[in-house]
């Protein structure tokens, strides 16, 4: 049974609660009613979103354009952003930072001349690997006889003697 | 012979890892280098004219992306002062994502290298042109094509082994 100080102290917790997640709860909504973007459908605000995670902030370079908060990053986003809302696809967004930034603002390498060890060099790895255990497990197996030891071949002829 | 692969395959590794030990991540190849120097349409930092890259069409230029909240531009800056007494190699900033009253104060207080600066709040001009850190400073030849960029602040070792050549390279060829 609680005592009637308790129960007081209680209900004014709850109450300090609920006055508070009342007061926050609309700030929250206002501050993150700035940052909300407005697509015409769904389509692009997916292609944003792609495209936001597919793209590499150059400045902080192990993030990519979506989690990234540095300066660069943001007005990339928001270069995206435009183009996206003009209308313009994920290709022709792709080819206008490539053009400006080169291959490496791709998260995803573009399959080319220079790449090639990149891309394939780990299945030449793997080749070898296979090529390597093959010749392993295939090997004649060499059973070598146990060479009768000098000190058994003694024991013997002591007993024998 | 096939013993021997492990081998090869192993010092193969390492020799990439010891190239890697001297690359820096930070500096990326521009994919402007042998095209036309971006467009732009820029105000002075000082009055109402306007320039763009025809405005230096038949100069040697060198485009310097600079800002007063940029802390390496200050250690960059006598270069650009070294580099401004070039004879004819016409040195034009890029004032970027500044304020325009911090970007005259700096100027003023540090000297000012270029022969023009253009300013340029929203930073439309540094996305066209590839800029992701500043400082970054390109080199245009007579033809407006741009023929090198440094990422970073130029160093004195920079200046005389890699621009100062090639800047009187460029000057030396045909407009």
């Amino acid at each position: 049974m609680l005592d009637r100080y308790q129960r007081i102290t209680k209900t004014a917790i709850i109450r300090a609660c609920v006055v508070l997640c009342l007061v926050l709860l609309p700030m929250g909504e206002a501050q993150l009613a700035e940052t909300v973007l407005k697509f015409e459908n769904d389509e692009q605000s997916a292609l944003y979103l792609r495209l936001t995670e597919e793209f590499r902030c150059l400045k902080c370079q192990n993030q990519n354009l979506a989690d990234s908060n540095a300066d660069l990053a943001q007005d990339l986003r928001n270069e995206i952003y435009q183009a996206v809302v003009s209308g313009q696809g994920r290709q022709e967004i792709s080819d206008y930072l490539v053009a400006r930034y080169g291959d490496f603002v791709l998260y995803r390498p573009p399959v080319k001349k220079i790449t090639y060890l990149l891309w394939f060099g780990p299945f030449v790895l793997l080749l070898f690997a296979i090529i390597g255990g093959w010749r392993l497990i295939t090997r004649k197996p060499v059973i070598d006889a146990p060479e009768p030891s000098d000190a058994l071949e003694d024991a013997r002829r002591r007993l024998e003697d | 012979m096939w013993k021997y692969i492990p081998l090869v395959l192993f010092f193969g590794l390492l020799g990439f890892l010891a190239r890697g030990l001297d690359l820096d991540p930070s500096e990326l190849p521009s994919p402007l280098i042998e095209q036309a120097a971006p467009d732009f349409k820029l105000q002075s930092l000082y009055d109402a004219s306007e320039y763009g890259p025809e405005s230096f069409a038949g100069d040697v230029w060198l485009f310097n992306v600079w800002a007063s909240w940029c802390r390496a531009c200050i250690t960059e800056h006598p270069v650009l002062e070294q580099l401004d007494d070039i004879e004819g190699l016409t040195m034009v900033g890029l004032n970027h994502k500044d304020v325009l009253d911090d970007g005259r104060t700096w100027l003023n207080r540090f000297g000012n290298p270029f022969d023009t600066v253009v300013f340029d709040q929203q930073g439309s001009t540094g996305i066209n042109w590839g800029v992701y850190g500043v400082p970054e400073t390109f080199i245009m030849d007579k033809k407006g094509t741009v023929r090198y960029k440094h990422i970073g602040p130029i160093s004195e070792e920079d200046l005389n082994t890699i621009l100062l050549p090639l800047i009187k390279q460029l000057q030396a060829e045909q407009a």
